[in-house]
């Protein structure tokens, strides 16, 4: 008997403590599955632009930070329901997500790319290098129904709640048959395995899959930015918490001014992915 | 909530059609290998043995994941002409949830015919009739009423289980919910929604076996 209350109140005392010592923390999630933005090395640590990121915010702000993984799929919902109190997972800043949360700065952005498996009849296709689609001019316009004609009837395979599968939806592309997976990784399997004919995503989670797993994914087309794909990636964070917001956007004004996002960035995309 | 309705309801149309295909398969695979099972012959026997234990033995999901993502990754796998067919998500959801109910499926038949009391046998085979004849007349007959209540037990674990469907992107009840959620930021109305249809089917599932454990049973 004695043991047994010796046990829980062990168990009360360290529940206890978890609780209190992360009461005043910063929960920041992020998804731990899209690099190099976001990933977890093989022992299963969280790495890469963002969770490097994060930690240089915190240390600008003054506050001590968990990251926390969530999958894609609910990851807004789960910043409202309070799980966590930042996200930080390579989301773009779009109206539509404006309408659920709200978001700081952007702090980087990514131009996204369809890809193609070597030898696909939709590599070489005739577009400009890349498309604006905010007020999209002549060129832009032309690309699209370059893109239109090439893609009729084909599938192409997107995550899911991206701003590639919002773009693919909207219809400036036609008719394509749209499949969405949970993860890019699984994208990126079913790219290389034939089951989609072409793939959309940030054009450096191809570079990055192609490198890694040596199969040879090619990307093709223009990239593209604005409209569907937003303003750049910001962090997120519910709409009623402006003091967070508030301090967010000051550590990123200053880790910019610094130039801690333009290092973090060049050291994880190879290139100065920051804004 | 009340939006999402008609798309949720149009969802549920593709996990009928998973459903009742899986099923149909299903109940061809599970009495082969109850036959399988019942053989004298000992290699066929564990061979049938194998089969429901491995599949009866891992996660559905994991069956899936290997059958879908698993041979697509396969060079060689690609090449033959079952490609063809395991290409397609839908397929490989069909085969895999075929699979499954079928192991099951072989498990319960196996028991229900083991069950049979021999004196039925013994009665057909005094009255001279055959072996053959006896099978089909009198065995199968007993045997799937026999297995009734287990047999709607498992339509309704295999309702539950075409959920899954969603994982390799098929557009099912549970992939066009989160499909909403992820545009509306609101899991909860929408799952239940979704969860009232799954409760729903269950419900008329549940009912059918019910009348037709009456109409069938002994009385």
């Amino acid at each position: 008997m004695n043991i047994i209350k010796k046990f829980s109140l062990g168990l009360l005392i360290t529940l206890f403590l978890t609780i209190s010592a992360n009461a005043d923390k910063i929960k920041i999630g992020t998804e731990g599955a899209y690099p190099p933005w976001n990933s977890k090395d093989a022992s299963g640590k969280l790495i890469g632009f963002e969770v490097e990121l994060a930690w240089a915010l915190c240390r600008y702000m003054g506050k001590q930070c968990v990251i926390v993984e969530q999958d894609w799929d609910g990851m807004i919902p789960a910043l409202i329901m309070r799980k966590f109190d930042a996200i930080m997972a390579g989301m773009s800043i779009t109206a539509e997500r404006q309408k659920a949360i709200s978001f700081s700065q952007g702090y980087a952005d990514e131009v996204a790319s369809l890809a193609v498996m070597k030898g696909s009849s939709l590599e070489g296709m005739d577009t400009p290098a890349g498309i604006n689609l905010t007020n999209p001019n002549a060129a832009a316009k032309k690309a699209l129904k370059t893109l239109t004609a090439a893609l009729a009837g084909k599938t192409v395979c997107v995550q899911t709640a991206t701003i590639h599968q919002n773009f693919l939806d909207s219809g400036d592309v036609g008719k394509v048959n749209v499949r969405t997976y949970k993860t890019q990784d699984e994208v990126n399997l079913d790219l290389a395995s034939g089951r989609c004919d072409a793939a959309l995503a940030a054009a450096v989670a191809f570079s990055d899959y192609a490198e890694k797993s040596g199969k040879p994914v090619v990307l093709t087309g223009p990239t593209f930015s604005g409209g569907a794909f937003g303003n750049g990636v910001g962090v997120g964070i519910r709409q009623d918490d402006t003091e967070l917001l508030n301090a967010f956007n000051k550590a990123i004004n200053q880790a910019r001014k610094d130039g801690v996002i333009s290092r973090i960035a060049t050291k994880w995309f190879g290139f100065d992915a920051s804004m | 909530m009340i939006t999402s309705f008609p798309k949720l309801l149009g969802a549920t149309v593709v996990t009928l059609k998973l459903l009742s295909l899986s099923l149909f398969f299903g109940l061809f695979i599970g009495l082969l290998f109850a036959i399988l099972r019942l053989n004298k012959n000992k290699i066929i026997n564990k061979f049938a043995y194998g089969y429901s234990y491995v599949f009866r033995g891992t996660p559905l999901l994991v069956q899936i994941f290997i059958i879908y993502f698993g041979l697509g990754q396969i060079e060689y796998f690609r090449s033959t002409f079952l490609w063809v067919v395991f290409k397609e998500p839908y397929w490989c959801a069909i085969i895999a949830f075929a699979l499954n109910t079928g192991a099951y499926t072989s498990e319960i038949l196996r028991s229900a015919f083991q069950t049979i009391k021999p004196g039925f046998i013994e009665a057909g085979k005094s009255l001279g009739i055959s072996n053959k004849i006896i099978f089909y007349k009198i065995q199968i007959p007993i045997a799937i009423r026999q297995s009734l209540p287990a047999y709607g037990n498992e339509i309704i674990l295999m309702m539950k289980g075409t959920s899954l469907a969603s994982t390799v992107t098929l557009m099912d009840l549970t992939g066009v919910a989160k499909y909403i959620i992820s545009t509306t930021f609101k899991p909860i109305e929408v799952f239940i929604v979704a969860g009232g249809i799954y409760l729903f089917m269950t419900f008329i599932i549940h009912n059918s076996i019910k009348f037709l454990e009456k109409k069938y049973g002994y009385q």
